[in-house]
């Protein structure tokens, strides 16, 4: 347990109660990431880096503003860049700051198998604990977003932790201290979907008549969430899911199949031995040995 | 007392052993990630990073032995007319009601299904094992693949564990089968019950 004051939702791997006897703190938070007023500066990347000490490799230059190009190890958020014309001869920048979601039903939590390798806090952060990672990928397997990463160095997935070292103890998310322009918020659900609202109001006064909060009902809200310009279409927003859930295929794997699979093979087992302790053995007939 | 009837040579006694013992080592390793309630396993393993580490390589390991094995078998487990009505009576055979059997050859069918599910069982594992093996080769496959491939290795196992359990179990059920395979041999009078157009065929019975 890396943050004892935090009480704990949902823990990987577990089918017993996970550690929660405190009594119901502030309740769940979320970062509100206001896309509409991101200016792509990066300084939230730069921010990440440096309150986690992580330090990614210097790439190349590929033509494109997105440095570096995808999430590592090492880079837990980075801006994406997309140039769409959302209405002909209307060019529009469209900057999305990507990272984890942490989804209040997240699909990384329900495909690992190791125990306590990934916990939901009860404020709604998704953390992963490398200590009980094994490497095996399974949470990739299971996030509908594409976030996990497994480092080269040490086999461990890395992801954002939505800094709950800062917000276990009252701060604010690095990114969201360090943004120029306020574009990331970070409060209670409730108040940051009250904050949005009164955004979306603006935007839609100023024309973007489909501006719109992001929080998928697919994957139960998430806990990081955007005001989108372009609400109906979010894949404009670097292929930002529309509807995101967890794939029927990690339900089928991880759901009601496992348990029952399992009992599959008990019962083979006591079946075997009740066979034998009531048809019995089988034995060769004397007479056969003779002739 | 007859004299015993070779079934197995050394070399193809070595070889199921290499298979059952890699077999057992994937098999539970697999299992310690499958369900919680089997996590315990991964201490058979050095842990839960080593048991991610060890079990594909165990896997690789059986299908190799696997595939010298059925190359080795498989003639021997084509379906005849003998089998079809062996199988018609299974009830019998489970009552242990074998008056009348067919006379078959060296496998009975509840063996030629176990191959051929096997057959097609193994080389899955490997398939979709290849595609979820981290970090060699997992990120080289689209995430929609490794989703494919997690079902697909899990339902494979379980169909393996589970045929594996009847196939042991068969092996202490019907007395005199186990010596086949740790010496070699079986008693005359095994092979004429059992199999006894394999009894004719090595004795010219
Ligand atoms: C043929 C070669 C095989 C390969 C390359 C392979 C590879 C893998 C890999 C990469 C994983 C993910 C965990 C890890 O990284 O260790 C896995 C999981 C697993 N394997 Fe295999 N494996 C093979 C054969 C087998 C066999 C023979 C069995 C058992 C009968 C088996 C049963 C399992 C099970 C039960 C899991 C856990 C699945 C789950 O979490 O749903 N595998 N295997
Ligand atoms: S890589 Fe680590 S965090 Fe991801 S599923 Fe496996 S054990 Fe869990
Ligand atoms: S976005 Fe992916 S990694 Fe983050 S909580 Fe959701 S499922 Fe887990």
């Amino acid at each position: 347990m890396a943050l004892q004051s935090l009480d704990i939702k949902a823990r990987s791997a577990t089918t017993t109660p996970s550690p929660n006897v405190r009594i119901e703190g502030a309740g769940p938070v979320a970062k509100l990431i206001d896309i509409s007023k991101c200016i792509g500066c990066k300084a939230c990347q730069v921010a990440c880096m440096e309150w986690n000490d992580l330090r990614d490799e210097v790439g190349t230059n590929v033509g494109v503003y997105d440095n570096p190009r995808d999430l590592t190890d090492q880079s837990w958020t980075v801006m994406r860049f997309s140039e769409v014309e959302v209405e002909q001869g209307r060019l529009e920048w469209l900057i999305r700051k990507d990272g984890c979601m942490h989804c209040a039903d997240p699909g990384c939590l329900k495909a690992c198998p190791s125990p306590g390798a990934i916990v939901q806090y009860s404020n709604g952060i998704v953390d992963f604990h490398e200590e009980n990672c094994i490497g095996c990928g399974y949470c990739i397997t299971g996030c509908p977003f594409n976030i996990p990463r497994i480092s080269k160095k040490d086999n461990k997935a890395y992801k954002c932790t939505l800094c709950s070292d800062r917000v276990g103890v009252g701060l604010e998310p690095a990114c969201v201290k360090t943004c120029p322009t306020g574009a990331i918020v970070f409060g209670s659900k409730v108040d940051m979907i009250h904050h949005a609202e009164g955004r979306i109001t603006d935007l839609k006064e100023r024309g973007y008549s489909n501006a719109a909060l992001y929080d998928p009902k697919g994957v139960g809200g998430t806990h990081v969430m955007y005001v989108l310009q372009h609400g109906d279409k979010p894949e404009l927003y670097a292929n930002l899911p529309k509807d995101p859930n967890i794939s029927p295929l990690v339900s089928l794997w991880k759901g009601v199949t496992k348990p029952l699979m399992s009992l599959g093979l008990g019962l083979a087992v006591f079946a075997g031995f009740f066979h034998y302790v009531t048809a019995g053995p089988k034995e060769v007939e004397e007479e056969e040995k003779t002739d | 007392m007859s004299k015993p009837i070779q079934r197995y040579t050394a070399r193809e006694r070595s070889n199921h052993w290499i298979v059952a013992i890699a077999f057992v080592l994937a098999g539970l390793s697999g299992l310690a990630l499958f369900h919680p309630a089997f996590f315990f396993l991964t201490n058979l393993f050095g842990g839960g990073p080593w048991t991610r580490i060890l079990h594909p390589f165990i896997g690789v390991v059986m299908f190799l032995f696997f595939m010298a094995m059925a190359a080795r078998f498989w003639r021997l487990n084509h379906f005849t007319a003998a089998d079809r009505q062996w199988m018609a009576r299974i009830g019998d055979v489970i009552r242990n009601r074998d008056r009348g059997l067919p006379e078959i050859g060296k496998y009975n069918a509840g063996q030629k299904y176990l191959f051929w599910t096997m057959v097609v069982s193994i080389p899955l594992l490997l398939l979709s094992g290849i595609v979820v093996w981290q970090p060699w080769f997992a990120p080289y496959f689209p995430i929609w693949l490794l989703r494919i491939a997690v079902v697909v290795h899990a339902l494979a196992a379980w169909i393996m564990i589970l045929g594996i359990i009847v196939h042991v179990y068969a092996a202490i059920w019907v007395k005199g089968s186990v010596r086949a395979m740790t010496r070699g041999t079986v008693s005359e009078a095994w092979a004429k019950h059992h199999h006894r157009a394999w009894y004719r065929e090595m004795t010219g019975k």
